[in-house]
């Protein structure tokens, strides 16, 4: 029985290799991975905004489409919290659909670390990171500690990457603080959003970091945006990337137009 | 009364972009942030005094009603005057009415969220009487005729050089002093002053016991204890969420209070009023529902009744750090403010709860456990449900939820967008059109989506 992959929308058109790398991760570790390939967003930008009759029938489309599979893994942790939290509302409570989706939804990391209990990757990594955890992965799905939470709890992303040699580790001051980008708070609030990325960036630079690594890129897509608008030596690399060895990505210069031509 | 409408980007905007105020206030919070986390550190059974707290206060107030007939029996039994308001024109009044039987001038009040609420001091001042605010951060917002930016440090929106200022003009003291230590001596020896002028203390309430009719009121300035030893008459101020069932309750939501509220383990003054003093005084407590009982009935934020004011979700909130207190217009800012403001009035106060990144740290930090980023989340499907979202936002979220439905159409829109950008030049994709590339880059377009790559590499059978 394969495992279905679910690629979130902006990373299948932005940034495709982090669902390649996800991909190839899951296939070297003998998995039968498989991508339904009418699958293209979790609703969350409407949900989030608050548009329960918007997001409906694609949160109905989404269970249908994952129904048959005995796992579905993402490489976003927000938009499995999405899936597994924030979907009840738009099914019956007896749709067995749904509760066998948002129970077989599993975040990349989650899943080697709970499911797959990966052990060893044979990949190195010799570079300076940090990781920036995101909210959602942290406080919906609790794939670690939150810094305000009492509760001990395994950091499943921090213990995946211990697997990869060579990582020198930089520990930012704030571990858990939120990046800004919120989805559509990104656009709805620009000010305090790239305030927030500003802070976070400064703050990864601090610690000597050459690699901002995270299970959700789309922190990463807005913490890039700043760091090559304002030219900050500093890349992001989405957790799946590292994982099977890619090479750090340098911040490809920005604003300079020819650049975008090219 | 109409209020207008906040839009709280806009309103954030002056804060958040100067760059000696948003990030130093950033860093004051973040700094008491961090003094919570390490005493919550210190009690090894946080998160069970958390689960009880929250119990105990959902348990309240599912049988309010009895609770405060029988707080109402216990106070009188102990010599309280019990009154009750409907809202904060009969809060106001009744107050009034108090000082007016003993032809009060001048009262000194310690810190109430409540009496701001419902704007006791413009009203009292209206009609003739002085009222002067005893706790320091709320002295120095009063003479500088503003509102408190944050529920327990009012004035942490000032900086000791500007509170120099307002005491040179007020208070006489040196120009150009900024020396807190002076300045808080100044502070003491004027409010001396009036606290020996006060003719009736009006103190908030932290803490209403049912089963004894007491109060509790914690202070980290004992300016509750001296407002109210030195006049006859003791006004007391609460909303009828303020209620705990029993004495033993009350340990509870000391231990919680204070390390949340200021990373201290407890209050300098937690001081309870058991009936007025001598037979010469009076204790008035005056309950106030003022839109409570309209939430309890409300059983999607109902939970926002057990707040206990301790101002952890703000100290915790990015966007409340960054923006200021001042950017929410609201007696009650940040993330259950958020909440609860727009429960009075949904339209003035409906971009307030996207004023949010869902990240979920108040949620946390909150020593109630009120579940407060999935209650903004609620508010905003039903600022929808109302109708009260911008018609071009709902209509681009009919535009995507349309397009997510369709895969070919979003493959292909998705394309024509990536070749777009890869096409034009800079200047026509990233302008101030486009939000999004204001402060920041789109992402280099790759020629090829993800699907795109699947097919061509993967899907040959």
């Amino acid at each position: 029985m394969p495992v279905a992959l679910f690629v979130p929308c902006y990373i299948d058109q932005f940034y495709p290799d982090v669902a390649v790398a996800t991909l190839e991760l899951l296939e070297r570790l003998g998995l039968d991975v498989v991508f339904p390939e009418a699958q293209t967003c979790c609703g969350q930008p409407m949900a989030n905004t608050g548009c329960a009759s918007e997001t409906a029938p694609v949160a109905r489309r989404m269970v249908e489409i994952f129904a048959d599979y005995d796992a579905v893994i993402c490489p976003s942790g927000s938009c499995t919290a999405m899936i597994r939290h924030h979907y009840a509302e738009y099914f019956t409570e007896d749709a067995t659909q749904y509760e066998k989706v948002a129970s077989r939804t599993f975040e990349l990391c989650e899943y080697l670390h709970d499911v797959l209990q990966v052990e060893r990757l044979n990949v190195r990594f010799p570079h300076r990171v940090s990781l920036h955890q995101s909210c959602h992965g942290l406080r919906e799905l609790r794939l670690g500690g939150s810094s305000e939470s009492m509760t001990p709890r395994v950091d499943k992303v921090r213990e995946i990457l211990e697997l990869v040699e060579g990582i020198e580790w930089c520990t930012p001051e704030r571990s858990d603080e939120c990046c800004g980008f919120g989805g559509t708070f990104a656009v709805n609030e620009p000010d305090v959003s790239a305030a927030m990325g500003r802070d976070r960036i400064a703050d990864h630079l601090a610690t000597g970091s050459h690699v901002i690594a995270s299970a959700d890129m789309s922190c990463l897509m807005h913490l890039q945006g700043l760091i090559r608008r304002e030219e900050q030596p500093i890349s992001v690399m989405h957790v799946a990337q590292i994982l099977v060895g890619r090479p750090v990505t340098r911040p490809a210069v920005p604003s300079n137009p020819s650049e975008a031509i090219r | 009364m109409k209020l207008p409408i906040v839009d709280h980007p806009t309103a954030a905007r002056p804060f958040v972009t100067n760059p000696k105020r948003s990030p130093w206030h950033d860093k004051a919070l973040w700094f008491v942030r961090s003094k919570r986390d390490k005493q919550a550190k210190g009690v090894s059974e946080w998160e069970h005094l958390r689960e009880l707290a929250s119990e105990i206060k959902t348990h309240t107030v599912a049988n309010l009603a009895d609770y405060l007939e029988k707080f109402e029996q216990a106070a009188t039994n102990l010599g309280a005057t019990v009154h009750w308001a409907a809202d904060a024109a009969e809060h106001n009044e009744i107050v009034l009415k108090i000082l007016r039987r003993h032809e009060t001038l001048r009262i000194v009040k310690s810190k109430s969220m409540l009496t701001e609420e419902c704007g006791l001091n413009h009203f009292l001042e209206n009609n003739g009487i002085e009222v002067v605010d005893t706790d320091l951060g709320e002295r120095i917002v009063q003479l500088r005729d503003e509102t408190p930016s944050h529920i327990v440090l009012p004035a942490i929106h000032i900086k000791k050089e500007e509170v120099g200022e307002t005491f040179h003009q007020h208070l006489g003291t040196e120009k150009g002093a900024s020396d807190p230590k002076y300045l808080t001596e100044a502070a003491r020896q004027h409010l001396r002053n009036k606290f020996l002028l006060g003719e009736v203390g009006i103190t908030g309430v932290n803490f209403a016991i049912a089963e004894t009719g007491g109060i509790v009121v914690c202070t980290n300035e004992g300016n509750a204890d001296l407002g109210v030893s030195l006049p006859k008459v003791h006004i007391a101020c609460m909303g009828i969420e303020k209620l705990i069932p029993r004495f033993q309750d009350l340990s509870v939501f000391t231990r919680l209070l204070a390390r949340s509220a200021t990373g201290q383990p407890i209050t300098t003054y937690t001081s309870h009023f058991h009936g007025p003093r001598d037979p010469d005084s009076e204790l008035h407590i005056v309950l106030v529902d003022n839109g409570r009982t309209r939430l309890r009935g409300n059983s999607e934020f109902r939970d926002s009744l057990n707040c206990i004011r301790c101002g952890a979700c703000m100290n915790t909130c990015p966007v409340y750090r960054r923006s200021g207190g001042h950017s929410y217009h609201a007696t009650v800012p940040g993330p259950i403010g958020s909440v609860l403001s727009p429960t009075r009035d949904a339209k003035s106060y409906k971009s307030l709860p996207y004023a949010c990144s869902l990240c979920g740290s108040c949620t946390d930090v909150c020593p109630v456990k009120i579940p407060l980023h999935h209650q903004l989340l609620a508010w905003r499907k039903e600022l929808v449900g109302r109708g009260l979202l911008p018609v071009s936002k709902r209509v681009s979220m009919r535009f995507a939820s349309m397009l997510f439905q369709r895969p070919r159409l979003f493959a292909v829109a998705g394309k024509c967008g990536r070749t777009a950008l890869r096409v034009l030049p800079h200047w026509m994709t990233h302008n101030r059109l486009n939000t999004w590339t204001i402060a920041r880059e789109l992402p280099s377009p790759p020629r090829e989506s993800f699907r795109e790559w699947y097919g061509r590499n993967r899907n040959d059978d």
